[in-house]
């Protein structure tokens, strides 16, 4: 039986054209699309060509990262003298008091292991438990650092505050600074659009005097002030009243960060706790708070990442953070003239953290984003 | 009844709290021997300012007041200085960021992730002292930018100086009248349009007519107003004027710094016009230029002018970092060295806050204004 069926088959897709696909396709209409684009990027290749590697030979292939003293760096000026670095490397990042007793050094060390253990888990999305994270990493994580960093207890030799410097300052006083800064922020949040005249306004006044004057003169007024506020006799230490300048500014500019989650909460919410026969705080506790303090995490983040850059002012009331030490040590004269290495250690310590923090914050943006249209 | 009672007792306890402080700064004040009170305005001021553009300047005559007036008038001159720079570089790179060049977009990306990641003390100490002040060759053998030349002192730039000033104000006015001329054609071309839609060729029109309109005036009144350009002497420069090296290293930090954030401000404006925009645009028939002017450019601006002018501010407050490389404005004239002197702590930061604060505020109102204005508009 011939079979008169005819049988019907797809023919293979045709392939797209081929300037379309791959590589060259993709040079094309990205890099040489016009004859404006052409120009623009023989431009930046020519300014890349220009300074990129010149900067690698000296950040890099001429370095000088041998020895212990200027010595080396003084013979080859080529390039750049991480020897430096290398040699105030426990200065600039646990400062004056832990770099001269080395003995002591694990103090610093284990508090930074317990701040980034605690830390790194409450950014990556599967941790469970990440609430009891949080709360230690607030509550009982600031004890324990004052313990071991501090010391005068349980045989851990004193160290004071005032001794602290580098990178430990520098995180001493962010992390500080958000901690108080929150519960104050919050409140002033809530403050901003209670319907009590009286506290509306000073909550307004609070939030926008702090947010209209300069970092700078808040720690001028903290370290000149803040003396002449309290009776003689109600001594602070240097590093505490910045601590206080800090947190009084940061407490701004966190309540507005928290405003701005407040006020993306529906209204039903709060209307459907009432009918359920909820009190105000009731309700602020347990049904706002919780919904609008995740709403704005990202925008806390971003201003604590501001804060963390702005903590280096502090060095022009004469703490030693990060930037300071590295100014001190290459105005030393161990080390006079190799400015651009310490500046660059610093900037590079900051920017990995703050790099860090906003990539952080904008994923989390992201992820909000797509948790509400879903 | 309940709230009455909580803000009764919060006002009480403020008010007091503030109250108590307000007596003990006093009294402390007083027992290290410095009664508050603002007679010291008019005491000399015995240290040296050195740079001071407007006010005259003379050690053992200026009073601490006019201190304050120079402090003030330099963070101004550095304010606008750098909201100048920041704004036409902010958006450079902004709109290269948005560009479909694939190495421009990420050339912009790198400078503005760099440069807003750190501190700007930082910024402003690494190019003042590791670069500028490292560098930076003496005045024989300066780096030469076209009319401006720039050595370890500083800037040299060209001076505008006015021979007549009579008619220097005249021309200013005219210039003023130009402008409300052409205020005038636009609304009436835009009435024509309505009418009869027939478009005229504006923006164009208007700049040629307000530069025509200036230059003929300016040599109508006998040119009032001459440049100075800076010569190389035998060791410095004369004539034109000199941004010292201080100015100028937080001039270029300030405008890079916030220049990232402007260029980050103008990427998101370009990003929220909703392709839709863009395609209704083609599809009635706009051309490009007309699109990117009337569509692309009014709808991203919306976006992108209010947080710049709350960079605007920012970038105000942040000229008091210039106490690190010693450019003297208000903070570190008024706020530092002159609380030093005279102790007088209290008046002298209040003055110091309350100066900020007005710059704050003017900054939300003008933000204020323009909101309104948006929202007039939209329907």
């Amino acid at each position: 039986m011939a079979s008169n069926t005819i049988k019907f088959e797809k023919l293979p897709d045709r392939l797209p054209p081929s300037n379309t696909v791959g590589w060259m396709a993709w040079v094309k209409t990205n890099l040489f699309g016009s004859i404006s684009n052409t120009l623009i990027t023989l431009l930046v290749f020519y300014l890349i060509f220009l300074y990129i590697p010149p900067f690698i030979e000296w950040a890099f292939i001429n370095a000088n990262f041998s020895g212990s003293d200027r010595s080396v760096c003084d013979e080859n000026k080529a390039g750049a003298c991480w020897t430096f670095v290398k040699v105030r490397f426990d200065q600039l990042l646990f400062g004056l008091y832990f770099a001269t007793n080395p003995d002591q050094m694990w103090r610093p060390i284990i508090a930074f292991i317990g701040f980034f253990g605690l830390l790194i888990p409450l950014m990556i999305d599967k941790t469970p438990h990440k609430k009891w994270l949080l709360i230690t990493l607030l509550t009982i994580f600031p004890v324990f650092f004052l313990l071991i960093v501090r010391g005068g207890v349980f045989g851990i030799p004193d160290s004071d505050p005032s001794q602290w410097g580098g990178l430990l300052l520098t995180f001493t006083l962010a992390f500080v600074g958000i901690i108080l800064a929150l519960p104050l922020g919050i409140l002033l949040a809530l403050g901003r659009r209670s319907k009590m005249p009286v506290v509306k306004s000073f909550s307004i006044i609070y939030i926008e005097f702090w947010r209209g004057t300069p970092l700078i003169t808040i720690l001028f007024m903290a370290s000149v002030m803040l003396p002449l506020f309290f009776p003689s006799g109600v001594e602070f230490d240097k590093v505490v009243r910045a601590m206080i300048g800090i947190t009084l500014f940061q407490s701004a500019y966190t309540a507005e960060a928290v405003r701005g989650g407040l006020q993306a909460i529906d209204k039903g919410q709060s209307e459907a706790s009432m009918a359920l026969g909820m009190g105000y705080w009731q309700q602020t506790i347990f049904i706002i708070l919780p919904q609008a303090l995740k709403i704005s995490i990202p925008s806390i983040v971003n201003t604590f990442i501001a804060l963390f850059k702005d903590t280096s002012l502090v060095s022009i009331i004469g703490l030693l953070d990060l930037l300071k030490i590295a100014q001190n040590s290459s105005r030393s004269l161990d080390w006079n003239g190799y400015d651009i290495e310490a500046y660059m250690f610093a900037g590079i310590v900051f920017w990995i953290f703050c790099f860090g923090m906003s990539m952080y914050s904008q994923r989390l943006e992201k992820k909000l984003d797509t948790d509400r249209r879903e | 009844m309940r709230s009455a009672i909580i803000q009764g007792v919060l006002l009480f306890i403020v008010c007091y709290a503030l109250l108590s402080i307000y007596q003990t700064t006093i009294f402390n004040l007083e027992e290290r021997g410095i009664k508050t009170s603002t007679s010291f305005f008019d005491s000399v001021a015995p240290f040296k300012v050195g740079f001071s553009p407007f006010l005259d300047y003379e050690l053992g005559k200026t009073t601490y007041i006019e201190i304050f007036y120079i402090g003030v008038l330099n963070t101004i001159l550095v304010a606008v200085l750098g909201i100048v720079a920041a704004t036409i570089l902010g958006f450079a790179i902004g709109i290269m960021r948005s560009s479909s060049n694939w190495l421009a977009s990420k050339f912009s990306l790198v400078y503005v992730e760099i440069f807003r990641n750190m501190p700007l003390l930082l910024q402003i100490m690494f190019w003042n002292f590791a670069i500028f002040l490292a560098f930076l060759p003496p005045p024989k053998q300066s780096l030469e930018f076209g009319v401006f030349y720039l050595n370890g002192r500083g800037l040299q730039t060209p001076l505008p100086i006015i021979e007549n000033s009579n008619n220097f104000n005249i021309w200013l006015v005219t210039i003023f009248f130009s402008f409300i001329g052409v205020y005038f054609f636009r609304r009436w071309a835009k009435k024509r349009f309505f009418e009869t839609g027939k478009t005229l060729p504006v923006f164009s029109l208007s700049l040629v007519f307000i530069i025509l309109f200036t230059t003929l005036m300016f040599y109508a009144l006998g040119g009032p107003l001459t440049i100075e350009l800076p010569v190389l002497g035998k060791f410095n420069f004369k004539g034109g004027a000199q941004l010292p090296l201080p100015l100028f290293s937080l001039w270029f930090s300030l405008t890079i710094y916030t220049s990232a954030f402007i260029a980050e401000n103008v990427r998101a404006g370009i990003a929220s016009v909703s392709k839709g925009q863009i395609e209704a645009a083609r599809s009635i028939g706009l051309s490009r230029s007309q699109m990117v002017r009337m569509v692309i450019i009014p709808q991203a601006l919306r976006v992108i002018i209010p947080p710049t002018i709350s960079q605007y501010l920012n970038l105000t407050k942040n000229s008091s970092l210039a106490m690190a490389v010693g450019y003297e404005e208000v903070v570190a004239v008024w706020a530092n060295i002159s609380l030093n002197q005279t102790g007088q702590a209290l008046i002298i930061i209040a003055m110091t806050i309350i100066f900020f604060e007005c710059c704050s505020l003017f900054t939300s109102f003008v933000l204020n204004i323009y909101n309104r204005r948006i929202q007039l508009s939209e329907r």
